[in-house]
């Protein structure tokens, strides 16, 4: 595995190793499985793992890390900015802290699919 | 000929995150091939084992999940003849012209109780690659990736399936082959227009116009297996299986796009004729139903969707 391992506190549970190149949620997957998130109330929350669904929203609240693309009915450019974000599509580049939101809370329920977007009509 | 009318599920349009990575990923892992690219951008994709000219369109968005799903008619007077039966329905009906997308004739569209966009089609070109008419050999461009030979159905979360299953069945003349009733009503339906166990299949969920899974049919159960190879070889999300369905028999793998759309590969599954009773699903036995080796549903069944 690669040097750039860090440390990934989840708020309450206990902490997961994560690695520059992972998804922070494949780490917590792994974390689980190993009984290192102890204190997590639910089983994680994992779903589509590549930004689609939102069933893995996180706050961080703590260190650094980049992103890849993610579907914004569920993350708006807002939030992103505020640190709501998905594990599934954030990588560490430092130690992390987050919690866990899962998306249901807030889920924007406006429909994605108008059919001026549908294009060349 | 006796199937008449809606005859197939033809192509289904998805949206991405990310187009480069979502074409590769759909040619070279599910062993699709490009057609053609639109000018605003929109993919075409197809199985070298499909005549049509397309049956899966990506576009790129904000947003993942499906914008609409489209059927196939036999022919252009039946295009008319639902148009008046969907008017009369209640349900309102617009017109997409052809050519709108490369190589298909005029569309009809309608939303459905649900919230999804339903288009249906008489005309499509053919494109290559496509199977030999003449002397066919079993095929004519090498198999690729999990070798898919068609799309072949897709299944949606929504609201109102009551509503749903009557205008399918009293407007489209489609046939309920399964259903899971629970304690607390109706939970799930597939719909099955020619003799495959279904073409569509909705499940109750509050949001409206939400995709569950698009589906690919593979030859075989060692092609099921080949497939689970490749999900894991590319590190493709995967959600479950190789397992298999009670309903409709089929043996599949579900895992996810790179946008998160989920994706089925099965094979097999029984053929249904018009006179067939509807077969039925109760809470006792409906993780049987879903998932017949796991004999329950997992996490994400009911709550993963785009
Ligand atoms: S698991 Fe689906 S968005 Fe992260
Ligand atoms: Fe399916």
């Amino acid at each position: 595995m690669d040097a750039e391992r860090y440390p990934i506190f989840v708020e309450g549970s206990g902490a997961a190793f994560g690695h520059a190149g992972e998804r922070v949620l494949v780490s917590l997957e792994r974390a689980q499985g190993f009984g290192q998130l102890p204190n997590l109330p639910l089983r994680l929350p994992v779903g589509c793992r590549r930004g689609g669904c939102g069933v893995c929203r996180v706050r961080v609240t703590g260190g650094n890390y980049r992103s890849d693309r993610l579907s914004r009915a569920h993350v708006s450019e807002q939030d992103e900015a505020e640190g709501l974000t998905l594990a599934c599509c954030i990588y560490p580049l430092s130690p992390l802290s987050l919690r866990l939101e899962p998306a249901v809370a807030i889920k924007d329920k406006k429909q994605h699919c108008n059919k001026s977007e549908l294009g060349g009509k | 000929m006796a199937l008449t009318g809606v005859l197939r599920p033809g192509f289904v349009q998805l949206r991405v995150l990310d187009m480069p990575e979502s074409v590769d990923y759909y040619t070279k892992r599910i062993g699709l091939h490009q057609v053609t690219e639109g000018p605003d951008g929109r993919a075409y994709l197809k199985s070298a084992d499909e005549f049509d000219h397309h049956s899966i369109v990506l576009r790129r968005a904000e947003q993942a999940g499906v914008d609409l799903i489209a059927f196939k008619v036999l022919e252009e007077a039946d295009l008319d003849q639902f148009e008046r039966r969907v008017v009369d329905y209640g349900i309102a009906v617009d017109h997409v012209a052809a050519g709108e997308q490369p190589g298909i004739g005029r569309r009809i569209g309608f939303t459905i109780p649900s919230g999804h966009r339903l288009e249906l089609y008489a005309e499509a070109d053919q494109s290559d690659p496509k199977p030999y008419v003449h002397n066919p050999h079993v095929w004519s461009v090498e198999p690729h990736g999990m070798s898919a030979r068609r799309f072949d159905h897709a299944l949606f979360y929504g609201p109102n399936i009551e509503q749903v299953l009557d205008f399918f069945v009293k407007v489209l003349d489609f046939r309920l082959t399964e259903r899971v009733d629970m304690p607390d009503g109706l939970l799930a339906i597939w719909l099955a227009c020619g003799m495959k166990a279904h073409d569509i299949a909705f499940v109750r969920h509050p949001e409206p116009g939400k995709l569950h899974h698009v589906s690919f049919e593979l030859e075989n159960w060692q092609a099921v297996g080949n497939a689970a190879d490749i999900i894991t070889h590319y590190d493709i999300s995967i959600d479950i299986g190789p397992t298999r369905h009670g309903i409709t028999r089929g043996q599949t793998i579900y895992f996810f796009d790179p946008s998160g759309n989920r994706n089925e590969v099965f094979a097999g599954g029984y053929t249904y004729y018009p006179d067939n009773p509807t077969r039925t699903w109760d809470e006792t036995e409906v993780g049987k139903g879903i998932f017949y080796y796991e004999r329950k549903l997992n996490d994400a069944f009911l709550s993963v969707v785009t």
